[in-house]
C-alpha cells in the first residue's frame, strides 16, 4: 500500500531577525496511510506545526523549506509553484488551526468563510455549498445549524468557532485535513465535545489527518500512529498502543511520565492536627461599582469560603473565567473585595495594599503564571531575588548575596546565574527565579497563579516537583490555582472547585475517584482525556450547551449547563450546601447519590 | 560555514548603521566646534561676487551678499542644533515627567492632564508657531519655548502610554503586593523599561522640531536676522533659486542630511530593522 | 477687559460668524477669508485627489510585495521625504522643473488661467509639493496598517484555503484595514494643512494660509486667529470621518 502523504528528508529552515538562518526541522521522514490519523507531538520549538504546514508546501514568513520531498496523492508539492499549490491548498488538504478566534476573518460572515474554498476551487455552486455547510454544522453538533452561519465570528463561542473551522476544512471533502493543536486553546469540558465532534467527523468521512498537538493524551483519542518530535527531529514513531505502552525512546518516556502526574506528596496526618493557617469567609469581589443591593455590577467571586492549614496545599480548580486568580490576588491585597474576610494566622487582614503593613504583605507571596512578564527584564537575577531580601528584612552587600545563593540553591538553579538578565534565562529557569523570588520573602502561604500552564509539560513536572520539596523542606503553605486537574490532583491535599466565581465544591484529594461530586465536578473528572485509547468513545457525560453567565442572580450558577438539572427546582434559590460521605462539600439542589 | 553565510547581509545592514550616526556626530562637532573652524566671519562682507560658485578661496562658495557660505553654514549648525537639542530635551523631559506622574497618579489628574493635552496637539504645529509668533514677536528663547511646548503632548502621549503598559505587567504587579513605594517603582521598575521607546522618540521629535524650526525660519518668522539659522539661510539666498546656486541648495542639503540621518539612525538603533526573507 | 474675558468675547462673536476687523486694513476677518478660502479649498482638494490614491497604491503594494526590491526602495524613499522640510522639496521641484526645464511658472497666478493646459501649468508645481509631502506620509502608514492585517491568522487560513493574493488583499485583507488606513489618509491630510502654509507661501498661490503668513507678518492678531480655528475645526473634521469610517467598517463596533 502506498502513502497517501510522504515526506522524505525534510528541512524547514528560519531567518532570524539579524539574518542568521537556523534549522527548524531536520531531515523529517514520515508517511500518512490512506484513511489513518497521524499524530505530531512535540512540544514548543518541535517544529510540529511547522512540518504540519510544510504539507501544504507553506512555510511562514521567514522560512522556507529548504530540502527532501513531500507528496501528497500523484502531486508532489515541493516542486509545485506558488499557483498550483494555489490549487491544492484547500481543495486537496485543508488546515484547521489553534486558534479559531484570530483564524476567522472578524469583517466577514461565519457563512461566507465556510463556503469560501468550495467557491475559490469550483466545487460546489454557492447554493449547494451552503445547504453542505448547514449538513456539515449539523453533524459537527454546532447549535442552531440553520442561522449561525449568517453571524460574524465575534458572536460565537470558542468551542463552536473551533467546529466551524472543521467545517471549513471538510467542505471541500479534501483528501488530506491537518489538526493543528485545534483544542489546545479550549477548557477541558469545551474540548470534549469538539473532540467527539472531530472524532465522529473523521470516522464518517474516513478522513486522512495529520492532527498536531502537544498533549498525549488528546492523540490518543484521535490518532493511529504517533510521531514523536523533539528539537526538529524525529525521536519515535510507531501505533499509538505500542508508543504508550513500550516507549523505546527516553523522550517518549518522559513525555508520558509528565503526562499522567502521579501524586507527590499527601500528608493527611500532619495537616490535621494544625489550626487553619488562612481563613477566607464570605468573599464576594467584582468590578464595575455597586448595585443597590450591594453587589457588584460585574461579579466576579461570590461568597467564597476557604481554609488551608499550617503545611497543606489547597488546589483551585475552573475554567477560564471562574475568578481563580482574581480570589488569589484579593487574598493578596491586589484586588478589591466587596465583602468577606481574608484572616491570616488569626490576624484579619485589611482589605486593601495600602493598608496591609510590611509584614503582612511579607507573609503572603504571589507567584505569577508567566516568568516571562513577572520577572524585570532589565533587572539582573541578584536584584530580583535580593530586592525583597533588602525590602523586608533590609540585607545587603555580602549578607544578601549569601541569602540569594541560598534562594538559588533551594530552587536548584546554578549560581552563575546571578549576573544573568532574564533574557538569558530558559523558560524552566525564569519559573524557578519567580519562585525564588517569593521565598525570599520567608512567606507564610504561597499562592502559586498556574505556574506551570505556560510551561512544556516535561518542564512543567520539574517545576512541580520542585514545589513539592520546597513544601516538604520548608513546610510552606500553599494555595495552588490551575486550570488543570491532573496538576491539582498530584500536588494539594484538598480541592476547590469554582465555577463562574461560585465554590460548588470543596473536597480532599483522595475523594476525587468517588463519585459523589458537585455535577459540575463530574464533568470536569469527566472531560480529563485518559491516556489511552477508546476513553472518549466510552465517555458519555455531556454538558448542555449554554454559556457561562457571571449575573446569574437567581438558583444554581451551573443550572444552564448542568446535564443533571431538575427543571422549576434548579433555577430557584440558592442551592443548598450538603456533605459528602468522603468530606466533601457540595451546593447543589440535587440529593446525594 | 555558518560564519560566513552571514557575513553578507551583516555588513549590508551596518553600512547604514555606521553612516547614519556617523554624520549626525559629524554635525555635532561642527556645531560644538563651529568658531574654532570658521574660516571667516560669517557675517563679513567678502571680496567676492554674490552667489558665487565652489572655489579654493570659498570653499562652499558665497551667498547673495558676497558672504562665505561654509562660515555661515557653520554658524548656522549651532544655531540649529542648540535650539533643536533644547527644545527637544525640554519638550521629552517634560512629557516624561508628566507622563511618568500621569500613569503613577491616574485617576482625575491623568484624564484631567490627558484631554487638555490631546486638545494641544489638534493645533496644526505651524499654525502655533505662527499664531505665538504673531502675538508675541520672534526670539531664540520664544522660539525654543514654542517648539517645546508644541511637542510636548506627543512625548506625554507616548510615555504615558508605554508607562501604563509597563505597568501592567507582572513585574511591576509584583513590587506592588511587595509593598513597594511609588518612587521606587517608578524609577527602578517602570523607568529603566522605557528607555528604548524614550529615546526612539526623542531622536523623532528632534526631527520635528529641526523641521518645525527651518520651516519658520524659511517663512521669516523664525531666526531672526542678523543671525541666520540653515532655514533663514535658504531663505535669505532664494533669490539664487533661479541660477541654482550653491547658497539656496547646501543649507538644505544640511537639514536633510541631518534628519534623514537621525531617521535612519533610530531605525537601526531601535527596530532592528529586521530583514525578513522571501518564502 | 482681562486677555482671558477678551478671548472668551472674540470667540462668541466667532461663532455668530463674526470674526472681527483686520487690525491691518480694517476689512472684515470673514470677508479676507472668504475670498481666499476657495484658492486653498481646490489646492488641497486637487492634492488630496492626486494623493490619496497615489498613498493607497505605492502603501498597498509594497506590503503585499513585503520584503522585495521594490518595497525597499519605496520605503527609503518615503523615509527621505518625510524627514525633509516642505520648502526644500518645493525649492527642488522650482530648480528642476521652473529653473532648468522650464515647463511651468514658478510663481501661480491664478488671473491668468486661460484653459485647461494653462490651468495644469499653475497648479503643476503646488500640488506635486504638497503631494510629495502628504504621500511619503500616507503610504508609509497604509503600508503599516496593511502589513499587521496581512501577518493576521485569518489571513494565513485563506492563503491555506488557496486564495489567490488578490483575493487576500481585496476580501480579507483590507475591509480590516479601512480603520487603520482612514487614521493614515486623515492624519497626512492634516499635514495638508501645515504643508499648504509653505507651498502657498513659496509659490506665492493667493490662499488662505499665505493669508496667514500675510497676517503674521504685519501681527493682524485677529486675522491670523481666525485662519488658526478654521484650520483646526479642518483637523477635527478630519479626524472624525476617520473614526466614522473605523466605525461602519468594523461588524463588531457597527452592531454594537
Amino acid at each position: 500500500m502506498t502513502a497517501l502523504v510522504s515526506i522524505q528528508d525534510l528541512w524547514v529552515t528560519a531567518r532570524g531577525a539579524n539574518g542568521t538562518e537556523t534549522e527548524i526541522v531536520k531531515g523529517v521522514s514520515l508517511e500518512v496511510a490512506r484513511g489513518e490519523v497521524l499524530g505530531l507531538i512535540g512540544e514548543s520549538g518541535s517544529g510540529k506545526t511547522t512540518i504540519a504546514l510544510a504539507t501544504m508546501g507553506y512555510a511562514r514568513y521567514g522560512c522556507r523549506i529548504s530540502g527532501g520531498t513531500i507528496r501528497v496523492g500523484e502531486a508532489e508539492i515541493t516542486a509545485l509553484g506558488e499557483k498550483a499549490l494555489r490549487a491544492i491548498r484547500g481543495r486537496r488538504i485543508a488546515y484547521i488551526a489553534q486558534s479559531a478566534a484570530a483564524s476567522f476573518n472578524p469583517s466577514r460572515t461565519i457563512m461566507a468563510q465556510v463556503i469560501e474554498s468550495a467557491l475559490i476551487h469550483g466545487t460546489a455552486s454557492e447554493a449547494e455549498a451552503r445547504a453542505k455547510a448547514v449538513d456539515l454544522f449539523r453533524a459537527l453538533a454546532i447549535p442552531a445549524p440553520d442561522t449561525i452561519g449568517n453571524r460574524y465570528p465575534h458572536q460565537v463561542s470558542g468551542g463552536q468557532l473551533q467546529r466551524l473551522m472543521a467545517a471549513m476544512a471538510l467542505i471541500t471533502d479534501p483528501d488530506v485535513v491537518i489538526f493543528d493543536e485545534p483544542t489546545t486553546a479550549l477548557d477541558v469540558t469545551t474540548q470534549i465535545e469538539v473532540l467527539k465532534a472531530f472524532k465522529a467527523a473523521i470516522r464518517d468521512r474516513t478522513t486522512t489527518g495529520i492532527y498536531v498537538t502537544h498533549d498525549l493524551a488528546v492523540i490518543a483519542q484521535i490518532a493511529d500512529r504517533i510521531v514523536v518530535l523533539r528539537n526538529g527531529e524525529v525521536r519515535e514513531t510507531g501505533p499509538i498502543d505500542d508508543l504508550l505502552k513500550q516507549p523505546k525512546n527516553d523522550y517518549t518516556r518522559s513525555l508520558l511520565a509528565a503526562a499522567e502526574p502521579a501524586p507527590r506528596l499527601r500528608d493527611e496526618d500532619a495537616k490535621s492536627k494544625e489550626p487553619p493557617l488562612l481563613t477566607v469567609a464570605g468573599l464576594t469581589a467584582g468590578y464595575g461599582g455597586l448595585t443597590d443591593t450591594g453587589e457588584p455590577r460585574i461579579p466576579i467571586l461570590k461568597d467564597v469560603a476557604l481554609t488551608i492549614a499550617r503545611g497543606a496545599s489547597l488546589g483551585i480548580i475552573g475554567e477560564s473565567g471562574c475568578g481563580k486568580s482574581t480570589l488569589a490576588r484579593v487574598i493578596a491585597g491586589l484586588a478589591p473585595q466587596t465583602r468577606g474576610t481574608v484572616v491570616l494566622a488569626g490576624e484579619t487582614l485589611p482589605p486593601a495594599l495600602a493598608q496591609r503593613s510590611k509584614d503582612q504583605l511579607r507573609r503572603i507571596q504571589l507567584v505569577f503564571q508567566s516568568a516571562d512578564t513577572a520577572l524585570n527584564p532589565t533587572m539582573s537575577i541578584e536584584e530580583i531575588i535580593g530586592r525583597p531580601l533588602t525590602f523586608y528584612f533590609g540585607l545587603r552587600g555580602e549578607e544578601r548575596r549569601a541569602q540569594v545563593r541560598r534562594m538559588l540553591d533551594l530552587t536548584h538553579l546554578p549560581s552563575d546565574v546571578l549576573g544573568r538578565r532574564p533574557g538569558d534565562l530558559s523558560g524552566g529557569q525564569k519559573q524557578r527565579v519567580n519562585l525564588a523570588r517569593a521565598l525570599a520573602a520567608k512567606p507564610d502561604v504561597l499562592l502559586c497563579d498556574e505556574v506551570t500552564s505556560a510551561l512544556d509539560t516535561v518542564v512543567a513536572a520539574a517545576i512541580l516537583d520542585l514545589i513539592v520539596e520546597l513544601r516538604r523542606e520548608l513546610g510552606l503553605t500553599t494555595m495552588f490555582i490551575s486550570h488543570d486537574l491532573k496538576t491539582v490532583r498530584a500536588i494539594c491535599d484538598d480541592v476547590l472547585v469554582l465555577y463562574a466565581g461560585r465554590q460548588v465544591e470543596t473536597m480532599g484529594a483522595a475523594a476525587i475517584p468517588e463519585t459523589d461530586h458537585h455535577p459540575y465536578t463530574r464533568l470536569l473528572l469527566a472531560s480529563v482525556p485518559a491516556l489511552r485509547r477508546g476513553w472518549l468513545e466510552e465517555e458519555a457525560l455531556a454538558a448542555r450547551e449554554g454559556k457561562v453567565d457571571l449575573s446569574l442572580a437567581e438558583g444554581c450558577v451551573f443550572h444552564p449547563r448542568c446535564p443533571d438539572r431538575i427543571a422549576g427546582t434548579c433555577e430557584i434559590g440558592q442551592p443548598p450546601i450538603r456533605t459528602t460521605a468522603a468530606g466533601g462539600v457540595i451546593a447543589c439542589h440535587l440529593p446525594a447519590g | 560555514m555558518a560564519a560566513i553565510a552571514d557575513s553578507r547581509p551583516r555588513r549590508r545592514r551596518n553600512l547604514t548603521r555606521i553612516i547614519a550616526p556617523l554624520v549626525v556626530l559629524v554635525w555635532l562637532l561642527v556645531a560644538v566646534f563651529g568658531p574654532a573652524i570658521s574660516p571667516y566671519d560669517p557675517a563679513g562682507i567678502q571680496d567676492a561676487d554674490l552667489f558665487e560658485g565652489f572655489s579654493a578661496k570659498f570653499l562652499l562658495g558665497t551667498d547673495f551678499f558676497g558672504r562665505d557660505m561654509l562660515s555661515r553654514i557653520i554658524a548656522g549648525t549651532r544655531l540649529t542644533l542648540g535650539i533643536a537639542i533644547v527644545a527637544t530635551s525640554l519638550a521629552v523631559t517634560t512629557g516624561l515627567m508628566l507622563g511618568l506622574a500621569a500613569s503613577a497618579i491616574g485617576g482625575f489628574f491623568d484624564s484631567a492632564l490627558s484631554r487638555f493635552l490631546d486638545a494641544l496637539i489638534s493645533i496644526p504645529s505651524k499654525m502655533f508657531g505662527l499664531v505665538v509668533v504673531t502675538a508675541v514677536g520672534s526670539s531664540v528663547p520664544v522660539l525654543i519655548l514654542t517648539l517645546a511646548i508644541i511637542y510636548v503632548p506627543g512625548c506625554y502621549r507616548i510615555v504615558r502610554s508605554v508607562a501604563v503598559n509597563v505597568a501592567a505587567l507582572d513585574f511591576v504587579v509584583a513590587a506592588r503586593a511587595r509593598g513597594e513605594g511609588t518612587f521606587y517603582i517608578m524609577t527602578r521598575e517602570i523607568l529603566p523599561n522605557m528607555v528604548s521607546p524614550v529615546l526612539a522618540d526623542f531622536g523623532l521629535r528632534f526631527i520635528y522640531v529641526v523641521l518645525l524650526l527651518s520651516s519658520l525660519s524659511f517663512l521669516g518668522l523664525g531666526v531672526q536676522p542678523p543671525q541666520a539659522d540653515w532655514g533663514s539661510l535658504v531663505r535669505e539666498n532664494i533669490s539664487g533659486l533661479a541660477y541654482g546656486a550653491p547658497a539656496v541648495v547646501l543649507p538644505a542639503l544640511a537639514i536633510a542630511s541631518l534628519t534623514i540621518a537621525v531617521n535612519l539612525s533610530i531605525d537601526s538603533f531601535f527596530s532592528g530593522r529586521v530583514r525578513e526573507g522571501v518564502h | 477687559m482681562p486677555p482671558f474675558q477678551r478671548y472668551l468675547a472674540w470667540l462668541g462673536k466667532l461663532m455668530t460668524g463674526d470674526a472681527g476687523l483686520s487690525l491691518v486694513n480694517g476689512q472684515p476677518v470673514a470677508a479676507l477669508i472668504g475670498s481666499r478660502l476657495g484658492n486653498s479649498l481646490i489646492l488641497a482638494g486637487v492634492t488630496a485627489l492626486v494623493a490619496v490614491p497615489l498613498a493607497l497604491t505605492l502603501g498597498i503594494t509594497s506590503a503585499v510585495w513585503r520584503g522585495s526590491l521594490y518595497d525597499r526602495v519605496v520605503g527609503a524613499s518615503t523615509v527621505m521625504v518625510v524627514s525633509v522640510p516642505e520648502f526644500l522639496v518645493a525649492s527642488a521641484a522650482v530648480l528642476i522643473f521652473a529653473v532648468h526645464l522650464q515647463w511651468v511658472p514658478a510663481l501661480s497666478q491664478l488671473g491668468r488661467i486661460n484653459g485647461l493646459f494653462d490651468a495644469i501649468r499653475v497648479f503643476a508645481l503646488p500640488v506635486m509639493t504638497l503631494t510629495f509631502v502628504v504621500v511619503a506620509q500616507m503610504a508609509r502608514m497604509t503600508r503599516a496598517a496593511l502589513v499587521d492585517v496581512l501577518s493576521s491568522s485569518y489571513v494565513e487560513m485563506a492563503r491555506l484555503k488557496g486564495a489567490s493574493q488578490m483575493r487576500i488583499v481585496l476580501w480579507h485583507a483590507l475591509p480590516n484595514a479601512i480603520g487603520p488606513i482612514a487614521n493614515a489618509i486623515a492624519f497626512s491630510l492634516s499635514f495638508l494643512l501645515g504643508g499648504v502654509i509653505i507651498v502657498e507661501t513659496i509659490f506665492n498661490y493667493p490662499g488662505i494660509a499665505k493669508l496667514m503668513v500675510d497676517g503674521v507678518s504685519t501681527r493682524d492678531l485677529p486675522l491670523v486667529q481666525a485662519c488658526a480655528m478654521l484650520f483646526c475645526a479642518a483637523y477635527l473634521v478630519l479626524v472624525t470621518a476617520a473614526d466614522v469610517a473605523a466605525i461602519l467598517a468594523n461588524p463588531r463596533l457597527r452592531q454594537g
